[in-house]
């Protein structure tokens, strides 16, 4: 092992890529198939869209059994750690662009195409000729567009669940960051705890944002399809939804590893890129909470 | 031959190459120019070579600034060009030329770095004037509304010098001769599609749009289906027609004639077939024109083509309500 | 150099290559894969170009003679897709894999597994892509743009859809693996400011791609939701906007133009400087030019949007930061001319390609300094001379570098020398019949013919006709190229030497050609003069 140390590991030849591109490949033309089908189609698309995500889980574990049985036997020196770290940033600020577009899309419609259906600056003419009718306000008063796409509906208050969630995810990244110290610290028993502890403050998120979406739907009649109020609210907390509920599992799985011991105080990457992307996570929400529901 | 021998004849070399630019550049510059004077011409035609001058009061800016700044790519393309091919023959290793070692020159880095931030800065003041008289649609005594359609354009006359137009709106596409000879295996002869002696092979409508002449027109631009471009080269701007969404811009003609366009915008399957032609004819034939259509549109039930196009789901504002009058 | 015999060492006792599956389709070595990602892009070049091939013979004379107009939008469409994202993007990754670690002393990619994803989720996704030909609802068939509400109309969006986030997910994981590369696997020595302009320009090309992928994700998910979850993103009845998506997609579009760029001057700045025996002039300035260029790539995105209908104010704006590119763009240019200058030239095939290279991509900035004007663009916009302006950059800037690659490395590659007379062939072909190809395709903007159409007025014929030539002759020209490939990969007879050309400086020239299966596995020692172009008196 020794004189590995010094040698940057390249691993030898794996399936895991090729079967990984079979798999991505299965779910998304299962996806693209289903979309498409004719009503009444046979359930084919579904059948390859399930048989793409459980080969998706599968080959992740299968993966990761391989990368943290190199990581175990102590292949990886700390310039490879290095590229690690690299590729765990590089991929949280593609995530951030990806976000960006819809944070993006939110912030002109805000500001250009919603006012300028109401007549606002350049687009006197459109409600001149099309929306003289329209306010062009935000909101429930005419966020879903002078046709009042998806019919009247109100929008979430923010400090009621929203509030709740924004304190549970920050809390969650206080506790995530105290066993990351416990974890330097070599503290087993205070790590599974805080660890655990932002798990389950992860899942309430999940449970709550659940809930808000039922009652959205249910009560507030705000839908996907209320106009682009509906679209940009569902489409960024469900993103951003799906990168909780990501994190969670990613959360559960290093808890898991922490119980089998698999980290030392000096090496414990998996732990930390976890923890990056929780707190990306965590600050998309704040963002979301400011521009999504307060503004 | 030496590194040092080819720095001392450089000089000299410049003089002579300075004199043979010149002339390549008023080589050049009276080509350009011999282009734009030779094309004041309407309508596309055959070997056609620059863009047209255009037959509006605003057109020549878009012709000016294409001609000016052709002629700055030419002159600076003349000039780096110039430069690699004289390197290229000197500095060849078959000529015994052995290469030299520096590998950088401040002085000269800044001249070709202030040099086109120099031209561009004139480019751009050029530019900005035309964009700006371009986007003041005040002042017009007309006002057009042009509707894209999957594949056809429809026109409202909305005003005219200050008084509401009802009734005047008309649907126009492809004419028939076109659509019939365009079809897959046709067997027609795109050549035999003529206009008097002008052929118009998918460049002709059954109805054209009519304007009149010396009048500032406002168009408002619209569509009801995806997005078109509404664009009559002589007239030296195309606008999206966005549905959902009004642009606007403007004309003012300044000679009669026929004037044919395209739409501009991918808009699906018969995009290269939806053409635009506008009659240009002067305002007395105008107002005679107008008024004949306003008489056949009065007595009847609201027009075929207007009630089969009104949009169905838009709240379109009634075709000369009169509010922008 | 000494390391040969450490690498034949290491290579008997770990994975020496075994069955053909196993050394291509579960590699982790960046040659190999490096190899893979070029094969497939030339494929796609072929595949893109005969859809090309298909528009030109429609187009060859008025009247529609082969294709009914739905399935002309549909090669369009195609051939764009399957150029950008197919032919161009896929060679600068395979490029950068095989020579990156090769010219900043690394023993492979910083993350190898992930690299051999990204390439193996290319073949999928254009599987996926390119089947919707065959579905019943016919392929997406809305310009590679694919605006709404258009796009929305086509029955296969939702394949286009993912085939682009298949895409996307492709390039982001390569972008990040060449990032990872280059910042942390130098070998000692090899400073940033000493790499080679090639790795510099793929640095900054990695950043964006990483910056504008996960962009046009957003955007086709939008689309995608429009189409098949109600959403109202591009819907103005529902307060949404289609010219939102222009931005959103311009965003990503035009940094997306400069990805396939600026590989492109990095490998010229290999290439003259190699051929003129010279130090490359002001490569810090090449480096800040390069880093400028991505800069203001974000920030002029709605160039594309002239005739959208914006306020004048967000146009003067645009055209303005459009403008501003010429001026760094410039600085490239004069700096490769300066390199000649004073040089000892030799005109190798790789050299008359990056000489080629660095005429016809001017005359394509120029056009495109000329569209950046809005009112002249507002002439220009959608027409033919838009397309005689992309084309220039995109081929006869971007395929050219990659053709000037492929000469300059192909020996390094495979250990034998091409055939120095059938480049030379191919070369002159080539430049002649892509100037007939598309320089008449600016007189056809100028006089008033609008791209994506299938048929024209009888104006357009002349030289619709010439265009047509130059496209058959110089597609057939291709062939000549895919030629001197395989006779250089498997027929060649003559060995190369390490260094190849005489003038070549850098790393990978200090390796044997071929180089060993693993290379640098222990990092070399950086010697000044076996560092590439620059900074030699800088
Ligand atoms: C590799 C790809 C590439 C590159 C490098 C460029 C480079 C540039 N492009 Fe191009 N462009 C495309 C690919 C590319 N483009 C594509 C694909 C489209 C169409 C997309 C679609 O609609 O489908 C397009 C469309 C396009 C448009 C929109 C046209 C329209 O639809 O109406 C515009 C408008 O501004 C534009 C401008 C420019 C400019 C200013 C540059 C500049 O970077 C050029 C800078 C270079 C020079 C200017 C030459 C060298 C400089 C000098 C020698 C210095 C001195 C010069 C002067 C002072 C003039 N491009
Ligand atoms: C990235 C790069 C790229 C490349 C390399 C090319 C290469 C070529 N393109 Fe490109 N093209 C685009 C990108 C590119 N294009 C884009 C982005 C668009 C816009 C699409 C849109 O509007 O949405 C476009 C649109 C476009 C149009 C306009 C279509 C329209 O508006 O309807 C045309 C028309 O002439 C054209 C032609 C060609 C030709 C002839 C080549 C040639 O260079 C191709 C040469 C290669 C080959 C021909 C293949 C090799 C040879 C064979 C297969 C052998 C057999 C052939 C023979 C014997 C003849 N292209
Ligand atoms: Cu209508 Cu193109
Ligand atoms: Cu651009």
């Amino acid at each position: 092992m020794a004189q590995q140390h010094d040698i940057y590991y390249v691993p030898s030849k794996s399936q895991w890529p090729i079967v990984a591109a079979v798999v991505m490949f299965l779910t998304m033309f299962g996806a693209a198939h289903w979309l498409n089908a004719e009503p009444g189609e046979s359930g084919f698309g579904k059948t390859v869209i399930t048989l793409g995500a459980v080969g998706v889980i599968g080959m992740f574990f299968g993966w990761f059994h391989s990368v943290i049985k190199e990581s175990l036997a102590g292949l990886y020196n700390p310039q490879v750690d290095t590229s690690f770290r690299m590729g765990m940033m590089w991929f949280i600020f593609s995530e951030v662009m990806f976000f960006g577009a819809f944070f993006g899309a939110l912030f002109y419609i805000r500001n250009f195409s919603v006012p300028w259906l109401g007549g606002e600056g350049h687009g006197v003419l459109t409600h001149q000729f099309l929306y003289d009718s329209y306010s062009g306000a935000w909101g429930a008063a005419g966020g879903n567009g002078p046709l009042h796409v998806g019919g009247p509906f109100s929008t979430v208050a923010p400090w009621g669940l929203p509030l709740l969630n924004t304190v549970i995810l920050l809390s969650s990244s206080v506790t995530v960051t105290i066993a990351h110290h416990a974890l330097r610290g070599g503290h087993r028993g205070r790590i599974l705890l805080f660890l655990g502890l932002t798990v389950l403050l992860g899942a309430s998120f999940l449970f709550f944002q659940a809930h808000e979406y039922m009652e959205a739907y249910k009560e507030l009649n705000l839908t996907l399809h209320s106009g682009v109020y509906g679209s940009t609210f569902f489409m960024l907390t469900g993103f951003h939804g799906l990168h909780v509920t990501l994190g969670t599992i990613m959360l559960a799985v290093i808890w898991l590893r922490v119980l089998k011991g698999h980290f030392s105080k000096e090496h414990h990457f998996g732990f930390e890129a976890v923890a990056w992307y929780w707190h990306f996570v965590d600050v998309v929400w704040l963002c979301l909470f400011l521009f999504v529901y307060i503004l | 031959m030496t590194s040092g021998s080819i720095r001392t004849d450089a000089p000299r070399t410049h003089r002579g190459r300075t004199a043979g630019i010149r002339r390549i550049v008023a080589a050049s510059l009276a080509l350009v120019l011999a282009l734009g004077a030779g094309l004041a011409q309407a309508d596309p035609h055959p070997w056609q070579l620059n863009m047209t001058r255009g037959s509006t009061t605003w057109s020549g800016e878009a012709y000016f600034l294409n001609n000016v700044a052709l002629g700055v790519c030419v002159v600076i393309g003349v000039l780096v060009f110039g430069a690699m091919f004289i390197a290229m023959f000197r500095f060849r290793k078959s000529r015994g030329a052995v290469a030299e070692k520096w590998s950088h020159n401040t002085t000269v880095e800044i001249i070709w770095t202030a040099i086109p931030v120099i031209i561009l800065v004139v480019l751009a003041w050029m530019s900005t004037g035309g964009l700006v008289s371009f986007a003041n649609t005040t002042g017009a005594q007309m006002t057009v509304k042009v509707t894209g359609y999957q594949w056809k354009w429809r026109y409202d006359y909305v005003d005219y010098l200050g008084k509401p137009v009802s009734k005047v709106d008309y649907m126009s596409k492809l004419d028939a001769l076109s659509d019939k000879t365009r079809q897959l295996d046709s067997g027609m002869d795109p050549y035999a599609v003529k206009t008097g002696d002008e052929n118009t092979y998918l460049l002709n409508v059954d109805k054209p749009l009519v304007l009149p002449i010396h009048t500032k027109i406002r168009f408002v631009i619209t569509s009801d289906d995806v997005i078109h471009s509404w664009w009559v080269p002589e007239f030296g701007w195309k606008m999206d027609a966005i549905p959902g969404i009004v642009n606007t811009a403007w004309t003012n003609i300044s000679k009669p004639g026929t004037y044919r366009g395209q739409c501009a915008e991918l808009c699906g399957q018969d995009h290269g077939f939806m053409p635009i032609v506008v009659k240009a004819v002067s305002p007395e034939d105008f107002a005679k024109w107008l008024a004949a259509q306003q008489q056949a549109n009065a007595p009847a039930a609201p027009a075929p083509a207007a009630s089969a196009a009104a949009p169905a789901t838009a709240q379109v504002a009634p075709a000369g309500s009169g509010e922008h009058g | 150099m000494a390391h040969e015999a450490a690498h034949d060492h290491h290579d008997d006792h770990h994975h020496a290559p075994q069955g053909f599956f196993q050394r291509w389709v579960m590699s982790t070595n960046h040659k190999d894969i490096g190899t893979l990602y070029l094969i497939f892009s030339l494929t796609m070049f072929f595949i893109g170009g005969s859809f090309a091939m298909v528009i030109r013979a429609e187009l060859f004379k008025p009247g529609l003679q082969l294709v009914q107009p739905y399935f002309f939008n549909e090669m369009t469409t195609m051939h764009a897709l399957v150029m950008i994202f197919g032919a161009i993007m896929p060679s600068f990754v395979g490029l950068g894999n095989w020579m990156i670690p090769l010219m900043i002393g690394a023993p492979d990619m910083a993350l190898p597994r992930m690299n051999n994803l990204s390439f193996w989720i290319l073949p999928f996704a254009f599987a996926l892509l390119l089947s919707t030909l065959f579905l019943p609802g016919g392929g997406p068939a809305g310009g590679w743009t694919m605006y709404p509400p258009l796009s929305l109309q086509s029955g296969s969006l939702a394949y286009a859809v993912f085939a682009i986030h298949l895409m996307g997910i492709s390039s982001i994981m390569g972008a990040i693996n060449i990032i990872a590369t280059i910042l942390n696997m130098r070998a000692p020595g090899m400073d940033l400011l000493k790499m080679p302009v090639f790795v510099w320009s793929w640095l900054i090309t990695a950043f964006l791609l990483i910056a504008v992928m996960p962009v046009l994700a957003g955007a086709v998910t939008m689309l995608l939701t429009d189409k098949y979850f109600g959403t109202s993103f591009f819907n103005p009845h529902g307060g949404g906007d289609p010219v939102l998506y222009q931005h959103v997609f311009w965003f990503f579009g035009h940094p997306e133009v400069y990805i396939m760029i600026l590989p492109a001057f990095g490998i010229i700045s290999e290439i003259i400087p190699t051929f003129a025996r010279k130090p490359i002039f002001g490569y810090r300035a090449m480096v800040y030019a390069i880093a400028c260029i991505a800069f203001l790539s974000f920030i002029v995105w709605a160039h594309h949007m002239f005739a959208v209908g914006m306020p004048v104010g967000a146009d003067i704006f645009f055209m303005y930061a459009t403008m501003l590119i010429a001026v760094p763009t410039g600085v490239k240019v004069f700096n490769w001319v300066a390199t000649m200058w004073g040089g000892s030239m030799t005109f190798e095939t790789p050299m008359l390609f990056a000489i080629a290279f660095v005429i016809l991509f001017t005359i394509g900035g120029f056009s495109g300094l000329m569209l950046a004007l809005v009112p002249a663009d507002f002439q220009y916009h959608d027409t033919y001379f838009v397309v005689a302006h992309f084309h220039y950059v995109l081929v006869t800037g971007a395929a050219f570098a990659i053709m000037a690659a492929t000469y300059y490395w192909l020996p390094k590659w495979t250990g034998h020398m091409y055939s120095e007379f059938w480049g030379k062939v191919h070369f002159w072909c080539s430049v002649v019949f892509v100037n007939v190809l598309f320089f008449p395709q600016h007189f056809l903007g100028l006089a008033g013919m609008p791209r994506r159409i299938p048929d024209y007025n009888v104006a357009f014929a002349d030289f619709n006709m010439i265009s047509s030539i130059g496209g058959f002759l110089f597609g057939a020209s291709q062939l000549i190229f895919l030629g001197v490939i395989v006779h250089c990969a498997f027929f060649s007879k003559k060995k190369a030497t390490d260094r190849v050309w005489e003038g070549a400086r850098g790393l990978e020239w200090t390796l044997p050609s071929p180089p060993p299966h693993h290379s640098f596995t222990v990092p070399p020692v950086v010697h000044d003069e076996e560092l590439a172009h620059g900074h030699v008196s800088d």
